[in-house]
């Protein structure tokens, strides 16, 4: 073991080799590599970017789809009940219509007693009229009975 | 069985021509070949390797041999922002070049010891200590230049009164001022020799039982490897050095992670008042 200038000369080579490595070989690896760490980052960062944009795009279509149904489901209740109304109202106008028609034919019906009873209450004084002669087989003045049997027949 | 022929002979021979470097010079002017040849290639390879990936470095999907290096330089990154907290264009490339030039030098650790010092002797090269880590100049090359960086921060980053103050005042006040300077000097100073020997210290025990672990079939002819007796030597050495080797493994990371660190601490606390 002996020191002598094979040290200067290790030195100068030592020397030598940093500089180099300092200046030709270190910048552009650390510069390389700060660049893919960049590159890497934003990479993440975009990848990170699309995903919180899927989820809000799954989010607003599942809004879209929900308010889609919330409006057939209102169309669908209107419609029923609209048809509900409808058919009320058929209901209560073909009730109307038969208390109508019952009216009109109880209305006919009184008429049509009335007028047979009138007529009945005519034939009753013609056949009591025509009794009466029968009976008393002579000649009556029908004139003159008629008023009694008209208080007659107004009381059958 | 490799040192035989030509190669030295005894224990004491092959152990000593395993530790010697390849020299040039006389007295302090002595250049260690060996060292500064395996320094430079594996400085040489790291700078390579990671200049071609820097030159088409692409910030897409990395690939291959850049995700190998992208995965180096963040790992280095991570440690540099969790011990030092300032700002600095130099202490992370330092980081990183001290993390690979000494893993590549602690790895030579891992060729066999009889390899490339033989190949070397074929062409004529009479000594070749391939580890550059177990030569102290070059461990102390770098924890030197790390003290210096030290010292060029402290100044920078504190100002000199500042951090004068702080060397005369800490840690007992200004009424033991030579004694917080007798403190600072050895801790400063005791920051790149520990470094240093750290380094050396770990690698070249490595080697040296890398080497010893070779010497159980020192001499043995190639013929009679198969008798029995040297035949359990042989094997005996096979598992020695393969364990060795596999715990080697972590020693050579270890050490290299643990000169980068201590030089990012460091420099951090240089950059930071007490």
């Amino acid at each position: 073991m002996s020191i002598n200038a094979t040290l200067l000369a290790q030195m100068v080579v030592f020397a030598i080799l940093v500089w180099f490595t300092m200046k030709y070989v270190w910048p552009l690896l650390k510069q390389a590599m700060d660049e893919r760490e960049t590159r890497i980052a934003d990479g993440l960062a975009a990848a990170e970017k699309g995903k919180h944009d899927l989820e809000l795009a799954e989010k607003r279509a599942a809004d879209v789809i929900r308010e889609g149904k919330d409006k057939a489901q209102e169309l669908l209740n209107q419609a029923n009940q609209r048809a509900n109304q409808v058919i009320e109202e058929a209901k209560t106008a073909a009730r109307g219509e038969a208390d109508k028609v019952l009216a009109s034919a109880r209305a006919q019906i009184d008429q049509e007693r009335i007028e047979a009873r009138e007529r009945l209450r005519k034939e009753v004084s013609a056949l009591a009229v025509a009794g009466a002669e029968q009976i008393l087989r002579r000649e009556v003045d029908a004139r003159a009975h008629a008023e009694a049997l008209d208080r007659l027949a107004s009381q059958l | 069985m490799s040192a035989q022929g030509h190669g030295p002979a005894t224990v004491t021979d092959y152990i000593v021509h395993h530790l010697t470097n390849l020299k040039v010079g006389e007295g302090f002017w002595t250049l260690h070949l060996d060292t500064l040849f395996f320094s430079i290639v594996l400085g040489g390879l790291f700078a390579w390797v990671f200049y071609s990936v820097a030159k088409r470095v692409d910030s897409g999907v990395p690939r291959g041999l850049q995700s190998f290096v992208e995965l180096l330089v963040d790992f280095v990154d991570t440690q540099v922002r969790e011990t030092f907290h300032g700002k600095s264009e130099l202490i992370a490339p330092l980081a990183l070049t001290i993390f690979c030039w000494v893993f590549l030098m602690n790895f030579m650790d891992l060729m066999p010891v009889d390899l490339l010092p033989e190949l070397a002797m074929g062409i004529g090269v009479p000594y070749l200590k391939v580890v550059p880590s177990t030569d102290p100049n070059a461990t102390f090359a770098m924890s030197l230049t790390v003290f210096a960086l030290i010292f060029y921060y402290s100044f920078k980053i504190k100002g000199t009164g500042p951090f004068l103050k702080e060397v005369f005042t800490v840690p007992f006040g200004p009424m033991l001022a030579p004694v917080n300077l007798i403190f600072r000097l050895i801790e400063e100073i005791a920051k790149p020799i520990s470094l240093a020997l750290r380094l050396f210290g770990n690698l070249y025990a490595g080697e040296l039982i890398f080497i010893l672990i070779a010497l159980f079939s020192l001499g043995q002819a190639m013929d009679t490897l198969l008798d029995p007796a040297p035949f359990t030597i042989f094997v005996a050495q096979v598992i020695l050095g393969l364990m060795w080797a596999i715990f080697h493994i972590l020693i050579i990371t270890l050490q290299a992670f643990i000169f980068m660190m201590l030089t990012i601490v460091y420099l951090s606390m240089a950059h930071e008042a007490h």
